[in-house]
């Protein structure tokens, strides 16, 4: 991404740096089209960046539902990957540091291979032949997209002539967007993701040392208030011309905790899309100012309670991963090394836009069988009040069909009369290590599983099904490769009905 | 000329280049460097010189070996 930092993440996506399984939410604030804001059937309640058609209006939905990063229900089924071409930055943030070239790692600003305009089309047109569920490129760095104009332009004029059916989007710290406001209409970006950590020079000076503005390094207090104002101004011109915006914010505690109250409205006010607040990654091992000072990140509650304060009445988007600035595949996954330069030509010769199309129509019925499935499913359960969290091993496409031990993070849906709703997803290692480290393994899992009363998956051995009982946890294998939300009602349904069972038994 | 880039700090991002009012900066084996006869230090150009308020690394530096550059 583009702020030297390490931080702001595209949409983000892919893991947390150092392993911590970090909740994080995208929080949806309003629509792009304030006239239209309520059309659509949207009630302040159920009012969503990432559920079904019914949640949004019609020209906001056929932006978003294809979008994994914008839509939460998309990134079941649509990849996306970024293009590592823009490796200059034109601020610098306390939470990066200018080295990208770590392979081990998975946050935002990092990559391994930068890539010139020509080898990021190749290996769009790669991706796009390999991976028919990629839907989106962005480019997030390791600088800012629009620190380097040229080389960011170029890129999504060859990847518009050679796959046109892939959306663009691109993330900035805001410097320089106003200046380029009129191009990205020109490419038909209709997303852009701006990080703005406050809006206040005051916050703000503790944050960016310095920006590099109009030919001069500015430091300080005015360096803050400059930015501030291209960020305010880049924001309502984008908005202004229907550019979905998301406005990523890092929580650093003691720096912009409460501030980031005041960002939330500021941003819903000149139309943000979503606001997606995600925890400061400040690890002295990564060289960052903040990681070499001690600055610590939120703990999960007080990421939760700020998260918490600022959603108000709206629903939630959980399912942001920050992801790197070269990662490729489904969000939670990183296949960017099957894609590296020296196998470019081989896959991209292999590129077939019929098949694209023919997931693209798979996925449409689909979709549209899974939310007929749920709501059967929800209709059976009207009048109860419990609420249980399921865990889900999934491989994509909304259905529970992932073995317990090969699963690098379950999903996490709340289940109750209202529905089955996506609440987030819980990191762990991998059961089967291949082999023998599965005792050490466990521990972990049922630690990030803790707090749910059922896993459902694909299938699952006899030891780890034992462990998970004896935790409270119960193993489900009986919706194998079946819808996930259907099959999480399903579950709960009978669950209340043993339930029911035993107590009258009891009577 | 009379700057270089302190090739063990550059992490090749090319913002440097970028911003060289005369073109005198220059990827070579995947790092970059300035060429010392086009250099001006942004003289008669800006304030500051471009390269050195641009690099986010900030390892470009007076190169002693040559003479500064005279309008």
């Amino acid at each position: 991404m583009q702020n030297p930092s390490a931080q702001t993440g595209m949409s983000g996506m892919s893991g947390t740096a150092a392993g911590a399984p970090a909740s994080r939410r995208i929080i949806p604030i309003a629509s792009a089209h304030s006239g239209a804001a309520s059309a659509g059937g949207c009630s302040s309640s159920s009012c969503g960046s990432g559920e079904g058609p019914a949640d949004m209006p019609a020209h906001i939905w056929e932006k978003v539902k294809d979008h994994p990063c914008y839509s939460s229900e998309a990134h079941h089924h649509f990849a996306r990957m970024h293009v590592a071409v823009a490796p200059a930055c034109n601020i610098q943030c306390n939470y990066c540091n200018r080295k990208y070239d770590c392979a081990n790692e998975s946050r935002p600003g990092v990559v391994s291979e930068k890539l010139t305009p020509e080898m990021a089309g190749k290996k769009v047109l790669a991706v796009a032949a390999e991976i028919p569920q990629l839907s989106v490129v962005g480019i997030a760095g390791p600088g800012d997209a629009l620190a380097n104009p040229a080389k960011t332009f170029k890129t999504f004029e060859l990847i518009q002539q050679s796959a046109p059916d892939i959306k663009l989007c691109l993330s900035t710290n805001g410097l320089a967007l106003p200046d380029h406001v009129e191009t990205i209409k020109k490419f038909n970006v209709d997303h852009v993701t701006i990080t703005i950590n406050m809006v206040d020079p005051e916050v703000g000076q503790h944050i960016y040392p310095w920006i590099f503005h109009n030919h001069k390094r500015y430091h300080g207090l005015e360096a803050a208030r400059i930015l501030h104002e291209r960020q305010m101004l880049g924001l309502e011109m984008l908005t202004a011309a229907g550019i979905l915006v998301k406005v990523n914010s890092v929580l650093i505690p003691g720096i912009n905790d409460h501030h980031l109250k005041e960002v939330n409205k500021v941003v819903k006010a000149k139309g943000a899309f979503l606001h997606n607040i995600m925890p400061l990654i400040s690890d002295p091992a990564h060289g960052t100012h903040f990681g070499l000072t001690g600055q610590r990140g939120p703990t999960a509650a007080e990421l939760k309670a700020l998260q918490d304060e600022c959603e108000g009445d709206m629903k939630l988007m959980r399912h942001c991963r920050q992801c790197r600035a070269d990662a490729v595949g489904m969000l939670g996954e990183d296949r960017s090394q099957e894609f590296t330069s020296d196998k470019l030509d081989a896959i991209a010769a292999t590129y077939d836009p019929t098949a694209r199309q023919a997931y693209r129509d798979f996925v449409e019925k689909e979709r549209a069988d899974q939310r007929a499935a749920e709501a059967e499913k929800k209709a059976g359960l009207a009048g109860a009040s419990e609420k249980a969290l399921v865990a889900v091993a999934t491989k994509g496409g909304g259905r529970i069909n992932q073995h317990f031990g090969h699963a690098s993070e379950f999903q996490v849906y709340e289940v109750s009369a209202a529905g089955a709703k996506f609440v987030g997803h819980r990191k762990v290692e991998h059961y089967c290590a291949g082999g023998y480290e599965e005792e050490e393994a466990m521990p972990s899992i049922l630690d990030a599983l803790q707090d749910c009363a059922a896993v459902l998956v694909a299938k699952i051995g006899h030891c780890p099904m034992k462990e998970l009982q004896a935790a409270g946890i119960e193993p489900v294998q009986d919706y194998a490769h079946e819808y996930i939300e259907a099959s999480a009602l399903a579950w709960f349904q009978q669950r209340l009905e043993r339930r029911q069972g035993a107590t009258s038994l009891v009577a | 000329m009379a700057y270089k880039i302190n090739a063990s700090a550059c992490t090749a991002c090319g913002a440097c280049e970028q911003e060289c009012p005369n073109d005198a900066i220059y990827e070579k084996n995947g790092l970059f460097a300035i060429k010392a006869d086009g250099c001006t230090e942004c003289i008669g150009h800006y304030d500051d010189p471009q390269c050195i308020a641009a690099c986010p690394a900030d390892c470009i530096v007076v190169d002693k070996s040559v003479p500064r550059y005279q309008a």
